[in-house]
């Protein structure tokens, strides 16, 4: 069989029917992982227990039990998420030596459905990036071109997942980080509604804002996953209760009587790049033909987004990472003498050390944002302006099912040409904080390649719970994408 | 607006509130780089915010509190197991009473 190109059904089909076993596949998958990753660097970990894993979905399959929705399925996770017994390094010298004792959420539900966990991915430290060069473990490379960055900072996801080290991926989105990178990579990527997906053993970011989701090879293969990972968590007060469908199963790849709606703020950005451009209004053709309505909305609001999205971002991060001090784990400073040490030169010591350049800069930010004397000015505010983006997509979605845009105003940049300016790399934002700000799903799916064969994906956007109609149109559009047989450089 | 005070002094002054330690040069980088974000970011202040209720939580969510039940989730052994300096089940920390 062709693993390589197997959808979800076909394995599962294949295992089922024992043309493969789950310890062949799985072996299969390792082979690549090492044969490819040292190109890539996009596994940080590689599990040594993937193989007996496998063995126990063999087990199971041959005993006639059942076996879940994923079962025998090489599953990468974004380091960011807690696997029980391997280490959770978050891309950070701070967590570099932490095994957490306990799964996160979508870890567990993933090991429930079968998958098999074959390792950590590649991040920007603590998910703070947009390009996976702020790894304290070395950037990770573009499998289209190994000069450009993956994206991020999901990067080491989306680079495992287009070179096929995996057959899915996991990672998280704060405010693009699965979509930029599903973008510059040419995979699917998805951010689920806020409250779909339980953040419980996620290493905080910026909790009113990060969601985990997948990154994988097709939509049919996201709304399977999707579907083992949503759903309400009583670990986490922030999931909601509204039944998680069958996404895969109820799946209609249709656009017909759907409203697709360009956004004016988007569609007229002077900021986009001409193949992006290009690709975007060739999905707008595609649709018109499968017969979409075309329609325009206006969300003014977006105008803000990135400053909105840094504001509130740095002040819930510069507040969630508090905890890192040194004590119960983390880094800890090569202190001689306890005894004659100030608290705060223990904290600030341990901190200073534990913490790359980026996460300084946005916990400094933070800080200064709920600070004495500028919380109204710049927190509070920021905050406000949130409500008013978020009223201004629910009239939208009045008008509209589904919101086509670009996801980036760039292709994937080269490794190294953005770092010295922040306020650049934070702008290349533009199209995916606002999904993340008024709490809504969004996806990035392939949809071309620019003249240096490099992908380009376009964005969709629904309104909060709908996740069936945009994965609905997604799998509709898909069909009509020119870059579906394309394969990346480093395969 | 108010970023302009974003000088040097600024910054060492809101590491101390971050817990983080900063050089001069450190100091003076930082502060350059974020006087540039936060003269972009300083835009939001055009807009009308006036009677707007601040947006947190972004979807409409139904608190739930779960029933008050001890669980056994880990070990005391698997917590420890991950401190940087300890003594038996304790942490060793610098004297926090003088």
């Amino acid at each position: 069989m062709d693993i390589l190109n197997s959808s979800f059904s076909d394995a599962q089909t294949a295992l089922k029917t024992k043309k493969i076993s789950a310890k062949e596949m799985t072996q299969f998958y390792l082979n690549r992982i090492e044969k490819i990753n040292p190109k890539l660097n996009a596994f940080l970990h590689i599990d040594q227990s993937a193989l007996k894993q496998a063995d126990l979905i063999d087990q199971k399959i041959a005993a006639g039990e059942n076996v879940g929705l994923l079962a025998g399925l090489p599953f990468g996770i974004k380091d960011l998420l807690c696997v029980k017994n391997m280490p959770t390094t978050a891309a950070s010298k701070m967590l570099k030596n932490f095994v957490p004792p306990y799964d996160a959420t979508v870890v567990r539900k993933l090991k429930n459905a079968g998958a098999i966990i074959m390792g950590k991915l590649n991040l920007d430290e603590f998910a703070m990036g947009s390009s996976n060069e702020n790894s304290h473990f070395g950037s990770c490379k573009n499998p289209w071109n190994t000069d450009y960055v993956p994206g991020g900072s999901s990067g080491g996801s989306a680079a495992a997942q287009a070179a096929r080290l995996v057959m899915g991926a996991i990672g998280t989105d704060t405010g693009g980080s699965i979509r930029q990178p599903s973008s510059f990579c040419g995979i699917v990527g998805v951010k689920p509604t806020y409250g779909r997906v339980s953040r419980f053993g996620i290493v905080a970011f910026a909790s009113s804002l990060d969601q985990a989701g997948p990154m994988v090879s097709s939509v049919k293969d996201a709304a399977l996953t999707l579907e083992v990972i949503c759903g309400q968590d009583a670990n986490d007060g922030t999931s909601s209760n509204k039944p998680v469908e069958a996404f895969s199963q109820k799946l209609n790849p249709s656009v017909k009587g759907l409203r697709i709606a360009v956004m004016k703020e988007y569609h007229h950005s002077d900021l986009v790049d001409p193949d992006i451009r290009k690709t975007y209004e060739s999905a707008i053709e595609n649709l018109k033909k499968l017969g979409a309505e075309i329609v325009e909305v206006s969300v003014p609001m977006t105008k803000y987004a990135v400053s909105m999205y840094y504001l509130i971002s740095a002040s819930e991060a510069s507040s969630n990472l508090a905890r890192y001090d040194g004590v119960k784990y983390g880094h800890r400073s090569d202190f001689k003498d306890l005894s004659s040490l100030s608290l705060d030169e223990f904290y600030s010591a341990n901190r200073s050390e534990g913490f790359g350049k980026e996460v300084k800069r946005r916990l400094i930010l933070g800080t200064f944002c709920l600070s004495s004397g500028y919380f109204d000015a710049y927190y509070k505010k920021a905050s406000q302006v949130r409500r008013l983006l978020k009223n201004e997509f629910d009239e939208a979605f009045k008008k509209c099912d589904v919101i086509l845009s670009p996801v980036t105003t760039t292709p994937a940049f080269k490794i190294g040409s953005r770092v010295y300016d922040p306020l650049r790399m934070y702008l290349n934002d533009v199209f995916t904080t606002s999904t993340n700000l008024a709490g809504l799903p969004g996806m990035s799916l392939p949809y071309g390649l620019n003249k240096d064969r490099l992908p380009i994906g376009v964005q969709l956007t629904a309104h909060h719970f709908q996740e069936q109609k945009l994965l609905n149109v997604a799998a509709a559009l898909e069909e009509t994408s020119s870059i579906k047989n394309e394969k990346p450089h480093v395969y | 607006m108010s970023s302009s005070k974003f000088d040097e002094n600024e910054i060492l002054k809101v590491a101390r509130l971050a817990q983080l330690k900063l050089n001069s040069d450190e100091a003076l980088e930082l502060s350059t780089q974020l006087k540039k974000v936060l003269d972009h970011f300083d835009e939001i202040t055009a807009v009308d915010t006036t009677g707007i209720e601040p947006l947190i939580t972004p979807t409409e969510i139904e608190f739930y509190a779960r029933e008050d039940v001890v669980v056994q989730t880990t070990t005391a052994e698997d917590i420890v197991a991950n401190a940087p300096d300890k003594m038996g089940h304790l942490f060793k920390v610098p004297p926090v009473v003088s």
